[in-house]
Parts: C-alpha cells; structure tokens; sequence
C-alpha cells in the first residue's frame, strides 16, 4: 500500500507542527541562507538593469578628449583645430566643447578670493547638452542669445556648494570680477564629474570678459554606435597631430562598465558567503531531523504496529526534512525580495529579481532538505518495532 | 476457515545470551478470548512481539492467519499486519495534542483507504467503545481508562481478525480496567480473536483459556 500524497505531506506537517520552536529555528537557518543569495542576486540584478536603462539613456558612443599632464603641468590646452578636426572625422556625429577659464566664482562680490569652492568656471559651446547628454533641473541651458550676456548654468554640485537653488535674471552670483545671472542648473551626473562642479559662461562672453584663449580643454563627441572603436584610437592623433601622446581619450561608458565589474566580484563573494550560510542551515536541519528521530521512538513503533512498512517511515521523515527546508526556503525567498525591493527603493532602482534565482533559491532548499533528511529518515526506516515501542 | 489463525511451532528467541522464549508451540483458533499470564520477565511481551510480527523469532515458525511469515518481506508484513492484527499496548501510545478521532483514524492510515472513509470508520469505532462524546478531545483531555479505549479504537478500525493485548489494564484502576477488559470480551463476541497479555492472574482465570508462561516456556 502506498500512502496519497496529501496523506504523506499531512503526516510530516503533523509532525513538524509538534515542536514549531525548533522547526522555526532550523526553517531560519535555510531561510537566511536564501535571503542571502537571492538578495544577492536581486541586487546585482537591480543593479545590472538601473546600469542598462544608464546606459541606453547615456549612450555607449560618447567619446570625450582633453589634454593629458604635460611636463609643465599647468594649463595644459587642446589646439584651437582640435574641434574642427574631429567633427570632419569620418564616423563622427556631433562635437561640443568646454573650454576651462581662470575665472573664479563666489555667491557674492565680498566674499575673500581664496574661497572658491572648488568650482572651475568653463566656456561651454551652446550645443553641449545635444552632445554629452545633459539636462538642467532648472531654468534652461545656454543659447545664442544667453552666450553673449552674463548669464551662467551651475552644475549640481556647484549649485550646492553656492547655494543657489532658484535661477532666474535675479539670481546674481559674483563672477571673474562681475555678476552673472543664473539662467540653468544642471541635473547631477556621476559619469563626468567635470560638469557637477563647473559653473558655464557662453564662448564669446568669455572671450570677452573673463580672457578666455579661446582653445578646448575638453571635447565631446559622439561617435556613430558602429564607429566608436574605429574612432577611438584615432582621436589623440586628430586632436593634437604634432603630440598625439598628450591626449588623453575616454569613453564614459566604459566607467558604468567597470562598475558593473567591481560590483560582481563582490556579489560573487556574497554569493559564496550566503552558501556557506545555506550549508550551515542544512547541518541544522539534520540535526534536528536527527534528534527527532531519537525523539519519536515511540511513534515510529506505533506506525510500524499500525502496518507502516520501513519504506513509508523513511518517506515520512524525508518528506519532514524536505517541507521543513521548503519552509525555510520559501521564507527566504520571500525575505530575498523583501531585501532587493528595499535596497532597489532606497537607490531608487526599479525591482528586479529574477525568476530563475527564486525557482534556484527553492530548488536548493529541496536538494538540501533531501540531502539532511536523508541519514534521519534511513536511521528511523532501520529501527526495529520493538525496540523502537520498548523506550517511552 | 477452520485454519488457526495463530499457530507457533517451536518458536524460540535469544537476545545475545537471554534467552527469552524457548521452544515454544502455540495455537490460537479463530475467535478465540485468549490470556497469557506469568511473571514479570517470562517473556511474555516477547511471545506478543513475535506472534505479532513485530520481532522475528531466532528458530521456528509462525503461520499468520495462514501465512509463513518467516518468508514475507518487510512489505508484506506489514501489509499483513495492517490488515490482520489490532495492537493495544500498556503505554496507549497516543499522539499527543490530537483529536481522538485523528488518533483513531491513524489506525487505517496504511490501509490504502482514502482519508474521508478512514474518518468516518473512525467515528463508528469511537462510539462503539462509548466515546462518541470525546471525537475532538485530545489525548491529555482524556482519563486513562478513555485513552486505553481510544487506543482500542485505533486497534479495531478496519476489523482486524486478531486483537493483541499487552498488559491493556495495567496502566488503569480497577473499575478502568473492568470497562477496558468489557470492551475486549464485547469484541470477542463480535468474532474477533483476542490475546490480552497480563501478570494478573485474576483477570486471567476470569477468561475462557489463559496460557501460563514462566522463563520463556509455556
Ligand atoms: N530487546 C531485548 N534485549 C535483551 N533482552 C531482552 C529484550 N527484550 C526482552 N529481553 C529479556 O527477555 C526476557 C523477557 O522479557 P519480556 O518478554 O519483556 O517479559 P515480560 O513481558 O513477560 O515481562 C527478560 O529477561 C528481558 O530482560
Ligand atoms: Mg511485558
């Protein structure tokens, strides 16, 4: 005779309901373990996505040159061809340009020198949010007629650091010797820190007010999507032929990559980390099927009275071993989400745990409480009726 | 259905150098209201053990309701146990924290009937040991003498041919254990053979045949 399914999971549900403190604790010890990984893994997979969604918004083919250290050290500067040179380029798109000035800013005109804030004031070419993909928070970027007058856009964190939250013909702040009105602020960007610390005048009233030479210190330019590794290595020798090694050619993008690098390592460390929790958990599981055995002497007598065969007693205890690291494992998925959720809310990432993660995180769990069970289960199935009866 | 449904011969058993039963023959009839009496130690419970399939004797043979039962398997031991024998033991046995009517139940759970049938032939037997009052008192709720009729409950679902008996009274007062041996002699008269085991010499001269056992010979 064979036992139903639902008599067999019945069975082991009765008996681990018989000591729920002890079947909680070991149920815990699987779930941290799964929490762990599947927290892990929700979090890198979180991560992975907030980096795509960066990427595809940023754009892979942002290509950025500016000179290298020169010997000298100071003031190092582009040619004034430079620009020109690149946007004929074959496979490039679009260029922009920032130029860095001497000028210094201060919110106000009483303020001593030396307090600058480490903001650098930079020329910046109308057409630089078309190409590095900047956006303001407030008011706008600068434009033909903007570029003339004395007007600025603060990066994020230069506003901060002036405390200027509000732009407008207003808000003066004290500027290379006059005042500038700001016009724009621009949202934070983590991938070219230049910009967050960068107050920007247009090109021609630094020409004319702040002494501004008029060469680059940085260009943008996209390349077309099929082009950026032909154009890439080509970019030193363009921008500046007569010393090509004093160019120093980047690819934003690449930073988000080696992040997402960096950030595997460490979640395969994690990943370890939560199995060697995992493992724990499953010598936990043991233990208590084991003692449960000993334990249930008595009851394993009685079923083998009642014409349960070795068979249906190692089932029974197998299938305890197995519900009891389910439970765990379905806490711990449950707890796994719960932590990736929370993390993801926090960076302000969209959630994404993925399915094979959880359907591994049980699937675990069931190899291990067969795993654990399984001695327990062979230990009672061998017992003999008698001697299990003759202990109470 | 002449065959005995109990027949022992020269079935001894050794445990390392004790030897508990020796040589002994033994045949219960069909319908039969059985005692086995002796002394603390004779070996009685391993004569219960033995007849009842739940030790395997070192030499001899029984025949189970008309099977050797020297050459079943495991398996099939069990399904024959599960089918012919009812236990009742001195220590009940019952679960603890659960309904009597699941306890009673359990005695079908390796039947191969279907939960609700196991129910519900659970129910009858309570009330035919006069707990059909008790059907969701759990086990610590119950008096002694009620927990020893639960157990026989358990023990007659599914009208096993053979009841067996080890010391079913001696856990109990005497008006607990009067009820109890009623139950068992009441059962008897429904056509089901019954060993009860005992040391009490009164409850055994009060039953049709009583088996005398003394260092493990009878
Ligand atoms: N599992 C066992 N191992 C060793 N000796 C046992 C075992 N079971 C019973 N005995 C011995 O067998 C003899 C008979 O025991 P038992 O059948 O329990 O007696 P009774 O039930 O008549 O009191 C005793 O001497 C007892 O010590
Ligand atoms: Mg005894």
């Amino acid at each position: 005779m064979r036992l139903s399914l639902t008599d067999v999971v019945r069975v082991a549900g009765f008996g681990l309901r018989s000591r729920p403190l002890r079947v909680f604790l070991s149920a815990l010890g699987i779930a941290i373990g799964i929490a762990a990984m599947v927290g892990v893994v929700g979090i890198s997979a979180s991560s992975t996505a907030e980096l795509d969604r960066r990427l595809s918004a940023f754009g892979t083919n942002l290509l950025t040159v500016a000179p290298g250290q020169s010997i000298g050290g100071v003031n190092a500067r582009l040619p004034d061809t430079a620009i020109g040179m690149i946007a004929a380029m074959p496979g490039v798109e679009r260029v922009s340009a920032l130029g860095r000035t001497e000028a210094k800013v201060y919110r106000n005109d009483h303020l001593p020198p030396e307090q600058t804030g480490g903001i650098t004031v930079f020329a910046a070419r109308t057409d630089l949010p078309a190409v590095a993909g900047t956006r303001v928070t407030s008011g706008a970027w600068l434009n033909e007629a903007t570029a003339n007058f004395p007007a600025v856009v603060l990066g994020a964190a230069a506003a901060d650091r002036l405390a200027v939250v509000r732009t407008g013909p207003g808000e003066l702040v004290w500027l290379g010797g006059r005042w500038f009105a700001v016009v724009g602020i621009l949202a934070a960007n983590d991938l070219i820190t230049d910009l967050d610390y960068g107050a920007f005048v247009g090109w021609p009233v630094a020409a004319a007010e702040l002494a501004f030479d008029g060469r680059p210190t940085t260009i943008y330019a996209r390349a077309r999507e099929n082009a950026v590794t032909s154009v890439q290595p080509l970019l030193g020798a363009t921008a500046n032929p007569e010393d090509p090694g004093e160019v120093d050619v980047s690819r934003p993008s690449d930073i988000l990559a080696a992040r997402q690098e960096t950030s595997k390592t460490l979640g395969a460390l994690l990943l370890g980390l939560g199995a060697v929790a995992l493992l724990v958990g499953g010598v936990g599981v043991a233990n208590t099927m084991v003692i449960s055995v000993l334990e249930r002497r008595s009851e394993i007598g009685l079923r083998r009275a009642l014409g349960a065969t070795r068979g249906q007693i190692r089932t029974q205890f197998l299938s305890e071993a197995l519900l009891l690291s389910l439970f765990g494992g379905a806490g711990g998925v449950v707890a796994g989400i719960g932590v990736t959720a929370v993390f993801a809310t926090v960076q302000s990432w969209t959630t994404v745990v993925p399915l094979w993660a959880m359907a591994g995180g049980l699937a675990a769990t069931v190899v291990i409480g067969g795993i654990s069970g399984f001695y327990p289960a062979l230990r009672a199935a061998r017992m003999s009726p008698t001697e299990a009866l003759a202990t109470t | 259905m002449t065959e005995p449904i109990v027949e022992m011969a020269g079935v001894s058993k050794r445990y390392g150098d004790v030897t508990a039963l020796h040589d002994v023959d033994l045949r219960i009839e069909r319908g039969e209201l059985l005692a086995v009496v002796g002394p603390s130690g004779s070996g009685k419970s391993t004569l219960l053990n033995i007849m009842g399939t739940l030790d395997r004797p070192t030499s001899g043979t029984l025949r189970l309701d008309g099977f050797d039962v020297g050459a079943l398997t495991d398996r099939a031991v069990s399904a024959l146990r599960a089918r012919t024998i009812g236990f009742v033991f001195q220590q009940f046995h019952l679960a603890r924290g659960v309904p009597a009517l699941d306890v009673v139940a359990d005695g079908l759970l390796y039947s191969g009937q279907p939960r609700g049938y196991r129910r519900s032939a659970a129910e009858a037997a309570l009330r035919r040991v006069g707990l059909g009052h008790r059907l969701t008192h759990r086990s610590h709720q119950l008096s002694g003498g009620e927990q020893q009729r639960v157990a026989i409950a358990r023990a007659v679902l599914g009208d096993p041919p053979l009841l067996m008996a080890d010391e079913p009274t001696g856990n109990l007062d005497s008006q607990a254990g009067g009820v109890v041996m009623d139950l068992l002699r009441e059962l008897c008269a429904g056509g089901t053979t019954v060993v009860i085991i005992t040391h009490d010499r009164d409850i055994a001269a009060a039953l049709p045949r009583a088996v005398r056992i003394r260092d493990g010979r009878i």
